[in-house]
């Protein structure tokens, strides 16, 4: 076994959280470039003009890609070989709050979701998933996430006949109805199957995966490739100016389900993609 | 569709509290840089300003002409003003928007659609609601050349803040007349002049 001291995982979480604030990854940012040279739109281009900008100026001038610095969302992959000497969950808490409280990022937790005066103030607690895995190694994937995109996610449990175009049908219609809303161009993250519960969850981790990377599943690359198109046949475009990019990605995440359901899920996330990863 | 949006010209110079001249002549789909002084406020805010509206309370700035931005910035690290300071879901505060409007809000500034029932207002009122880059809060926090909280301290983020801006850049999603910028929505009728 091997011991891991919580006071390790602490500083590791909040330097994260710091760092992926205010950088946007290389991976996204190339996207965006490449979405700009395919715009036609002179006002999708504008926009899309302004995001590179602002991930420019937020690491010129130390300020936020966002001002929603998001709500922080950690999956935690721990090996059998791991033991914690306390909990996990504190150790993380402690982190965000050390790196929210600095000053620069805006708490965004409510203790009450009914009390608009109940802000935590250092924007814990973080949501933390945890997953056993082969090792002596604990990866912490951990994301910023920000409620706009977030509202505009959805979960259907969709009849087994709606196959495959009716999964099309509710992503590409829940997109639509959304619009600018969520800060388009999006990168979508797609759960099939499962149940009520995991559905969600798959896709949440699917928007974790490096930018663009197909599935290893030749069927479900296939169906991503479909979802990204007609996505981005809707029109919406760029903060729903109008133009032919509405998302940048699409990451389809499946497992297996009851054969009298089709569970899917869409997280939806902004162009903003705070995501880091370490490994201790 | 929508018809004649203008597609991106040369964005047009506008210096806020916006003139009720100017408010009238902007068509959907047009750029704008925008120069002067905007209010803050999102979710809690809107509930204590319709609140004192319908309750006749005194308002913690004057509604007349005003300039309404659906912003909670992230603090200013010393020496700046104010931190990241992008949009929110303008949708959100669709409830609240028609009756500042009627009180005399000339423009509300967000991201994102919203309900038939803003456009209407915008068409009724004479009002506008303008959108702004989603998500590139550092960028337009750099716009921002003075913030000061004028109501609500205790709301944090969400308390009401004054603040003057220059070269923000946005465009005019609905217009007074009502066109829309959305590429889903139709254009309303225009109002029959009275």
């Amino acid at each position: 076994m091997r011991m891991l001291p919580t006071s390790d995982i602490t500083p590791q979480v909040a330097a994260l959280c710091r760092r992926l604030n205010f950088a946007l990854p290389l991976d996204v940012r190339e996207a965006l470039c490449r979405a700009r040279e395919r715009e036609t739109s002179p006002r999708a281009r504008e926009a899309l003009d302004l995001l590179l900008e602002n991930t420019q100026v937020a690491e010129r001038e130390c300020l936020p890609l966002c001002q929603d610095t998001g709500m922080v969302v950690v999956f935690a992959e721990v090996g059998e070989e791991v033991c914690f000497c306390g909990s996990l969950q504190a150790a993380v808490d402690a982190g965000v709050a050390e790196a929210y409280r600095e000053g620069s990022l805006r708490p965004s937790v409510l203790a009450d979701p009914l009390r608009r005066d109940s802000n935590t103030g250092d924007n814990t607690p973080a949501i933390l998933h945890l997953e056993q895995v082969p090792g002596d190694r604990l990866t912490l994937h951990v994301a910023a996430k920000g409620g706009g995109s977030e509202n505009q996610s959805a979960l259907w449990l969709l009849s087994p006949s709606q196959g495959r175009e009716g999964i099309v049908a509710a992503i590409v219609g829940r997109i639509r109805e959304a619009g600018g809303r969520p800060c388009p161009p999006l990168v979508l993250g797609v759960g099939l199957g499962g149940n009520f519960e995991t559905a969600p969850l798959l896709a949440k981790k699917a928007l974790f995966r490096p930018l663009g990377q197909p599935s290893p599943d030749p069927q479900l690359a296939d169906l991503e490739r479909e979802i990204l198109q007609r996505v981005n046949e809707t029109g919406v475009g760029p903060l729903g100016l109008g133009g032919n990019t509405t998302a940048l990605a699409v990451h389809v995440v499946s497992a297996p389900c009851h054969l009298a359901t089709l569970p899917v899920a869409l997280n939806v996330q902004c162009h903003a993609v705070r995501h880091a990863t370490v490994v201790i | 569709m929508a018809a004649a949006v203008t597609e991106s010209a040369r964005p047009l110079r506008v210096t806020l509290p916006l003139e009720t001249a100017t408010a009238l002549s902007l068509r959907a789909g047009q750029a704008l840089r925008l120069f002067g002084e905007m209010f803050t406020a999102r979710d809690a805010a809107h509930a204590r300003l319709v609140e004192a509206l319908a309750t006749g309370a005194p308002l913690p700035f004057d509604l007349a002409g005003a300039v309404i931005y659906y912003c909670g910035p992230t603090p200013g690290p010393p020496p700046r003003p104010i931190g990241a300071a992008g949009p929110t879901t303008s949708s959100r505060m669709d409830a609240y928007a028609p009756a500042l409007y009627q009180a005399g809000v000339r423009a509300t500034l967000g991201k994102g659609e919203r309900a038939l029932a803003v456009r209407e207002a915008c068409r009724e009122f004479g009002g506008l609601y303008l959108i702004t880059v989603g998500g590139a809060g550092a960028l337009l926090g750099s716009r921002v050349l003075s913030a000061e909280v004028v109501a609500y301290p205790e709301l944090g983020p969400e308390a009401v803040r004054r603040l003057v801006v220059a070269d923000f850049p946005a465009w005019v999603a609905y217009d007074a007349h009502g066109g829309s910028l959305f590429p889903a929505d139709s254009d309303l009728p225009r109002a029959v002049p009275k």
